[in-house]
């Protein structure tokens, strides 16, 4: 029987590689993705507790979280091709503009 | 006659025409023309006032005349608690005394503005017309102080005289000693101004008026202080503390003297006819003042009688023949201030008068003298000038006999009256004044026999053709007028190794413009006679010495008595006040119906009757005295002169004392100059040190402070401002390291805050 814990763990787990992703990795195109994996770990948490408590809230919040989701990676490309384009570069630790 | 303000006036403007205009551009002519016009004027209408003022009744001879005013209306309490109203005017009263002085200043004061245009012929154009500008200034002022009739005009006359004074002695400004001598002149009669002027204010405080009139007539009703020291005596006391600066008395005579430097003309006009008799009139239009302070009448007296020996002794001995007269005038001054003090007030002003004539022409003929001379003074080089300047020794001998006294000169008269009137008031004055009467003929009579007696002493001439000479100088006057600035300042006279020089000797070496008039001489032809405008002056002048005298003839002689004192009583007597409140009102009241009380009130207990015996029996005397003095000089000066010379040795002390003027110049320097040097220094090092040690004290005190707050400003204002900028600057130099540009830096944080907050949510709440 696959209960809402498993539902909670497999989230969690997939929260944290996003987050360790966002943290470690330096290509800009993986740290989007990982924030694809974080997004999607709340998705799989809203839909198990919109399954359990029977109530389609939930269910409307995950495809509210695709949409907006869609709409980021649309921006964010566009600024990481932006991006690309002056600097040659993916690199996250290039990406230092604004520092001091 | 309503136009006596006009007989000071037009000296006035001639002074003020020739000042302004003449100085540098009338030619000496024009100068001395507007100058002599102005007092010819001057004098028709001091005549034309006088002959009137004579037509008017005995008891209303006067005339008053109110020119504008000059402190408007104010009104005041009086001394006796009424109120009155004080108004000081420019007004001018003629009446006898004042008629008197005006006559004397107006006539000889004419008769010497055409000596000087003369005199100073040899001046340089500019400085002739100054000459005669200082003149009419001084016959301005003169008569000012004469014809006012109040104390304040009385004293803007008093003052101007002195700065007139000032300006003439110094007329020969390049010369140290002159210049000098015109200061002493000026800073002696400064501290006399000061007794007067104090006088004036207590006059002001205790009578609320400056009228003389008013004031008379106040004083008359106050009781006569003869046993107190009162405030009429210290008025008396300090108006005559002025007289002694502006007439000379001791202890304020050493001014005379040296007031000798200027020109002649000046001498005789200012420093023996009119001037230094201003303190004498001034005593004489306070009579009734004067009259009710007995004590100071007595100290008057005595201050009067002192000096007139001191001075005569000093004559004795001196060889400047101008000094001479100088100490002769002071020791004259003396006798008129014994009159005034034995209360013999029109004694003392009839002597005034006369001593002007035979005064002035005394200097006059001093003057002609020197102008003879070449410049000399000393008359050890003088000596049998009788035959070269025969009128002038005519004039002058006429002169000396009336200054010695010899009936019926005019002198005998004027001092017979005051001898007689010291006689019954106080016989050790009396004799004094004997004594200065029988040094008086003996100093003239010096005078007379080493000028114009025994052998020729001066320095020798070249007989040169003096006609060869008016060519010349017709030469040099076509040349053109402007004398360049005297390059030959004072050739002539160190050449003869003169004692006394002075601009006529320079003015005779280098002359030339003075152009034709068979008069000029380059190099010095030996004495000779003066032109005819100093000897007319001269003559005219003796005619007034002769006669001046026979208006005052003693009761002794002419059964009528002495004209001159009936003439002046009027002025000497309070008029009856009708009010007690004197104030302005008693001025106008002029009805002096019941005059002679007070004037018996007044003058009664210094007034003895002299018997006539007694009377003829002074005058006998006096004329022995006289007569003994001139034998005596004669014996010593013309018939055997070793005699003189012997007795100075004899009593070689008695003598240098005698030279020395008894040293008063020495113990003035040591005493009052020296004193008052040494106070000013050391005012100037209180000065120095206190006020202006107090001046920058402040001052540094005030940088301190500035410093100080300077210091707070920075230290703590600036101090604050930087240390938050500084704070802030520290501060994000830390915090800005947080900004690493990191993207996953700041993720990581973010990561940090949400972990943060959800456990404080989790675990605080």
């Amino acid at each position: 029987m696959i209960t809402p814990t498993h539902y909670m763990m497999l989230s969690a787990a997939l929260f944290i590689i996003g987050v360790a992703g966002v943290m470690m990795r330096r290509n800009i195109i993986i740290i989007f993705m990982s924030i694809e994996l974080i997004l999607n770990a709340v998705n799989i948490n809203l839909v198990a507790y919109s399954s359990q408590q029977q109530n389609a809230v939930g269910q409307v919040f995950a495809i509210f979280v695709i949409a907006v989701a869609a709409a980021e990676a649309a921006v964010g490309l566009g600024i990481i091709l932006a991006f690309y384009r002056n600097k040659e570069t993916v690199n996250i630790d290039e990406m230092n503009l604004m520092r001091w | 006659m309503q136009y006596i303000w006009l007989i000071p006036l037009l000296p006035g403007l001639g002074a003020a025409i020739n000042g302004l205009v003449g100085i540098r551009s009338f030619s000496r002519k024009t100068a001395g023309y507007l100058a002599c016009t102005m007092m010819v004027a001057a004098l028709g209408l001091a005549l034309v006032a006088f002959v009137q003022l004579l037509g008017l009744p005995a008891e209303s001879r006067a005339f008053d005349v109110t020119l504008a005013q000059w402190i408007p209306v104010i009104p005041q309490q009086m001394h006796d608690g009424s109120y009155g109203h004080f108004e000081v005017t420019w007004g001018f009263r003629l009446d006898p005394l004042s008629g008197m002085m005006l006559l004397v200043v107006t006539g000889i004061g004419t008769l010497i503005h055409i000596y000087s245009t003369a005199y100073m012929a040899d001046e340089p154009r500019g400085g002739f017309a100054r000459f005669f500008c200082y003149l009419n200034l001084f016959c301005f002022f003169m008569l000012m102080l004469v014809l006012g009739n109040n104390f304040l005009v009385m004293f803007v006359g008093w003052e101007g005289v002195g700065l007139c004074s000032y300006l003439l002695i110094g007329y020969w400004y390049e010369k140290k000693s002159a210049s000098d001598a015109g200061k002493k002149a000026f800073i002696t009669n400064r501290v006399g101004d000061w007794g007067f002027v104090l006088g004036v204010f207590l006059i002001y405080s205790v009578f609320g008026t400056f009228d003389f009139r008013a004031v008379q007539n106040a004083a008359a009703t106050m009781p006569v202080e003869t046993a107190h020291f009162g405030i009429l005596s210290a008025i008396c006391i300090l108006l005559f503390v002025g007289a002694t600066g502006k007439s000379a008395q001791i202890p304020l005579y050493v001014w005379l003297p040296d007031a000798m430097e200027g020109p002649t003309p000046v001498s005789a006009l200012i420093h023996a006819a009119t001037m230094v008799t201003a303190g004498v009139y001034m005593v004489g239009r306070n009579a009734v003042l004067f009259s009710h302070a007995p004590m100071v009448m007595q100290i008057v007296a005595i201050v009067g009688v002192l000096t007139a020996l001191m001075a005569a002794s000093i004559g004795l001995v001196q060889y400047d023949i101008k000094r001479v007269l100088a100490y002769s005038t002071v020791s004259q001054l003396g006798y008129m201030f014994t009159a005034m003090g034995v209360g013999a007030f029109s004694a003392g002003a009839f002597h005034l008068m006369t001593h002007a004539f035979f005064k002035a022409l005394l200097f006059l003929g001093s003057g002609s003298v020197i102008h003879a001379m070449g410049g000399e003074q000393d008359m050890r080089r003088m000596g049998a000038l009788k035959k070269y300047l025969p009128v002038t020794f005519v004039t002058m001998f006429v002169g000396t006999l009336a200054i010695a006294g010899i009936p019926p000169f005019s002198g005998f008269f004027s001092k017979d009256e005051i001898l007689a009137q010291a006689f019954a008031h106080n016989k050790a004055i009396w004799v004094l004044a004997v004594i200065t009467a029988f040094m008086t003929a003996f100093y003239m009579y010096r005078l007379i026999a080493m000028t114009f007696f025994g052998a020729y002493r001066g320095p020798a001439w070249e007989h040169a053709a003096a006609h060869a000479h008016p060519a010349d100088a017709k030469l040099a006057a076509a040349h053109g007028a402007p004398h360049p600035a005297d390059p030959h300042a004072h050739g002539h006279a160190a050449q003869q190794d003169h004692e006394v020089s002075h601009g006529i000797a320079d003015a005779h070496a280098a002359h030339d413009d003075h152009g034709g008039g068979g008069h000029g001489h380059g190099p010095w032809h030996g004495p000779h006679e003066s032109p005819r405008p100093m000897t007319i002056p001269l003559m005219a002048l003796a005619v007034g010495a002769v006669v001046a005298g026979f208006v005052g003839i003693p009761k002794a002689i002419l059964p009528s008595g002495s004209a001159i004192e009936h003439f002046l009583e009027p002025s000497f007597t309070a008029e009856r006040v009708v009010e007690s409140n004197a104030g302005l009102q008693a001025r106008r009241e002029s009805e002096p119906a019941g005059r002679r009380e007070e004037a018996a009130e007044a003058e009664g207990e210094q007034e003895h009757e002299l018997s006539t015996g007694v009377e003829w029996g002074l005058m006998g005397f006096s004329v022995l005295v006289a007569i003994g003095g001139i034998l005596l000089a004669r014996t010593f000066y013309q018939t055997n002169p070793e005699i003189s010379e012997r007795l100075a040795e004899r009593f070689a002390g008695a003598h240098r004392t005698l030279s020395n003027k008894y040293y008063v110049d020495e113990l003035y320097n040591g005493t009052v100059i020296s004193g008052t040097m040494a106070s000013g220094r050391g005012l100037w090092a209180f000065d120095r040190n206190v006020v202006d040690g107090a001046v920058n004290g402040s001052s540094w005190l005030t940088r301190f402070g500035a410093w100080l707050s300077g210091l707070t400003d920075r230290a703590l204002v600036d101090g604050a401002v930087n240390f938050i900028g500084r704070l802030i600057q520290e501060s994000s130099y830390w915090f800005r390291r947080v900004q690493t540009g990191l993207v996953q830096n700041y993720a990581l944080l973010m990561l940090f805050g949400v972990f943060a907050f959800v456990s404080i949510y989790l675990f605080v709440r």
